[in-house]
């Protein structure tokens, strides 16, 4: 009898570490013969610690599992056939999963993230070697033509990017993988890497092949240990399969790939903060041009891409551009991961192609609150992103549509908050967060956001309020067009969205009153 | 778990130092490497890292108080980061943290006189459907309540 439970990071947070041991004592104890797989979180996380129990019938789900579950999960006889209040059913069944499309996530919580043999049997290595069948100019061209995007927020065709790292001639190219996944209610980047990293291998060694570079970097961010172990093994793994070294699959093409791990600066999720950083240096932005694609990693010709980006080249090359680019809205082609996270009831990773529209995502799939509460608004987009209130949940989940409301899809995160948010609070908190993370090297930044604060303080206080809110209005337009990099120059948009659309928690608060 | 560290010799920072020094940009695995040995990087380690890398000083000094990770001094015995970012804040985590911080007489990033522990604040685990999050030394944590948390706290030895 086979049974999952994840051994990701969200999953182990809620306790998925101690089920294990447990049901695995108490199967000793009964002696009933368990095999336990720690699969990847299917990203169903509300549900965690989910078990699932291959049966006939395909695998049955045991939801919000705690380690005093498990007794009563072997006195049900759940592994032959019994019920249990905790039962989800099978679990590709759950809407929240079933509606799903899963392209890039298609063998997250499946199998053992770190086990070659379970990825190539669910398709992997696919990519690669269609990609070494059909050769560089044929792979970028691949890329082109899904019109796939970049996934980290700015939106950028990927294929115009490998086309130009490409056609630039050098000595040494490198491929770097951003991974430094900041943005609060954002998790796509962390499950591809915690439960399917063959998958970001195997894309970044295409993305090799396509445009000639021999070293890959992962710059992976310091809050995520568990990812740091789960692609430090898969690259291992790769290496000794000859799935990286110097002969890639067999062929003429040399590609290694080294993890480097960040230390805790939200800038350096900036493209060209993050080279400095890889570089050894403070992770201060650098001015464009030139662009990374010219003059990259230690002035070479660097593809730098999002995981999510990355990650799904594999599809594209395996199943073909077309039916990649045929999903989508508008310019918005394929599928995006989009994670729903915050104050909510389903909270997880729901990928799906462009167009769904944001109150769909916040209403049918996600639930709602957690709290039960009314959703005041929805921060899309991590901490540079807009608050959109229900009133624009008719919005289309697409890099254009979000743009043309004043807003961002970012990384694909959703927070909702409840009633009981106060906007005045999250838009000063958008400015603290800007001054915590400034790189400090352009003036509106890093002089703005304090700034900001400082301004805020005033109008919770009750000084002038109206010429101070106006202040932070000429204040969020300084930064917006004034500063080098998203960091600075998109703190307006919580901010001003704050005071947009919720401009009554914007007036002073009522003193307490003073204790008798 | 409370980590164990060495105290802070030259001849091991030297070694740990040379065991990077190969890699392109080997600055942050130094300091990482070096942080987990002796759990802080100390100023003395700066000359080191300079010689090594064929930099100044300050600019050694530069990268190691660019980044949030890098301690300048030894944490207490125990760890506790809290999850201050947006999806831990719509789930109530500011006012979690704050009821902590006043049990325990501390500010963020202060640690306890006993040497106990130390609460520091972190911009986002990646457990934002499982809010509130925290990681107490290498253990992450979800769905995390007050109680839970004064306990942990209260237990740490």
């Amino acid at each position: 009898m086979k049974i999952f439970i994840p051994q990701d990071m969200a999953a182990v947070a809620v306790g998925a570490n101690r089920i294990a041991a447990a049901i695995e004592a108490e199967a000793a104890a009964r002696n009933i013969p368990l095999t336990i797989v720690r699969n990847g979180s299917r990203g169903l996380f509300w549900l965690e610690p989910l078990l699932e129990v291959e049966t006939q019938a395909g695998r049955i789900g045991y939801g919000k599992l705690t380690v005093a579950d498990v007794k009563s999960l072997f006195d049900a006889n759940i592994f032959d056939g019994g019920t249990h209040p905790k039962c989800v059913g099978p679990v590709e069944a759950i809407p929240f999963l079933a509606r799903q499309t899963r392209f890039t996530f298609a063998r997250a919580g499946i199998a053992d993230p770190a086990s070659l043999d379970d990825y190539r049997a669910l398709g992997g290595y696919k990519g690669l070697e269609h990609a070494l069948s059909i050769g560089p100019a044929a792979i970028v061209a691949a890329v082109k033509d899904s019109g796939l995007r970049g996934r980290g927020g700015a939106g950028f065709p990927t294929g115009i990017k490998w086309e130009t790292v490409a056609r630039t001639a050098s000595d040494r190219k490198y491929i770097v993988c951003n991974a430094d996944e900041g943005d609060s209610g954002t998790f796509a980047d962390r499950l591809i890497m915690e439960a399917d990293p063959f998958m970001l291998i195997e894309g970044m060694t295409i993305a090799g092949i396509g445009v000639g570079a021999t070293k890959g970097y992962i710059y992976l961010r310091s809050e995520y240990p568990f990812a740091i172990t789960m692609m430090n093994r898969a690259i291992d793994l790769a290496r000794r399969a000859g799935l990286l070294g110097t002969t890639i699959h067999g062929s003429a093409h040399a590609f290694d790939i080294e993890v480097r791990v960040g230390a805790g600066a939200y800038v350096c999720g900036e493209e060209t903060s993050l080279l400095e950083s890889l570089e050894g240096k403070r992770g201060q932005v650098r001015a464009k041009p030139p662009l990374p694609a010219i003059k990259g990693l230690f002035g070479r010709p660097t593809i730098i891409n999002n995981t999510i980006t990355l990650a799904s080249v594999p599809f594209i090359l395996a199943e073909g551009a077309q039916r990649y680019a045929e999903l989508g809205y508008g310019r918005s082609r394929g599928t995006m991961p989009i994670q729903i996270a915050g104050n909510v009831r389903h909270g997880g990773l729901f990928e799906c192609a462009f167009g769904v529209t944001l109150g769909e995502l916040v209403d049918d799939i996600g639930g709602g609150t957690a709290s039960g509460r009314p959703v005041r608004a929805v921060q899309a987009g991590g901490p540079l992103g807009a608050y959109f209130p229900p009133s624009m949940f008719d919005t289309p989940y697409d890099y254009e549509a979000f743009a043309k409301r004043d807003g961002l899809i970012g990384h694909g995160g959703l927070v909702l908050f409840d009633d009981t948010a106060d906007m005045a609070k999250m838009a000063r908190f958008a400015m603290a967060f800007c001054a915590h993370e400034s790189c400090g090297k352009c003036t509106p930044c890093r002089i703005g956001a304090i700034r900001g604060v400082e301004t805020f303080d005033k109008i919770a206080a009750g000084i002038e309020p109206e010429k101070n809110l106006a202040l932070v209005r000429d204040l969020c337009e300084t930064m917006k067009l004034g500063s080098l990099c998203a960091l600075g120059g998109f703190t307006p948009y919580p901010v001003l969205s704050a005071l947009n659309h919720f401009p009554g928690d914007f007036a002073a608060k009522p003193l307490p009153l003073a204790a008798e | 778990m409370a980590k164990q560290h060495s105290v802070w010799n030259a001849t091991d920072a030297r070694e740990i130092i040379a065991a990077e020094q190969h890699r392109e940009g080997a600055m942050l695995p130094i300091l990482h490497a070096l942080q987990a040995a002796f759990g802080y990087i100390p100023r003395d380690a700066e000359p080191l890292i300079a010689e090594a890398l064929n930099l100044s000083r300050a600019e050694v000094h530069g990268v190691i108080s660019f980044y949030h990770d890098f301690r300048r001094e030894p944490a207490g015995r125990h760890v506790l980061k809290l999850c201050r970012a947006e999806a831990c804040q719509s789930m109530g985590s500011e006012v979690t943290a704050q009821r902590l911080l006043d049990l325990l007489g501390l500010d963020w990033g202060e640690t306890s006189p006993d040497g106990r522990i130390t609460i520091e604040p972190v911009y986002c685990l990646g457990l934002c459907a499982t809010a509130p999050s925290a990681l107490f030394d290498d253990e992450p944590i979800g769905r995390a309540d007050q109680q839970m948390l004064e306990t942990l706290v209260m237990e740490a030895a």
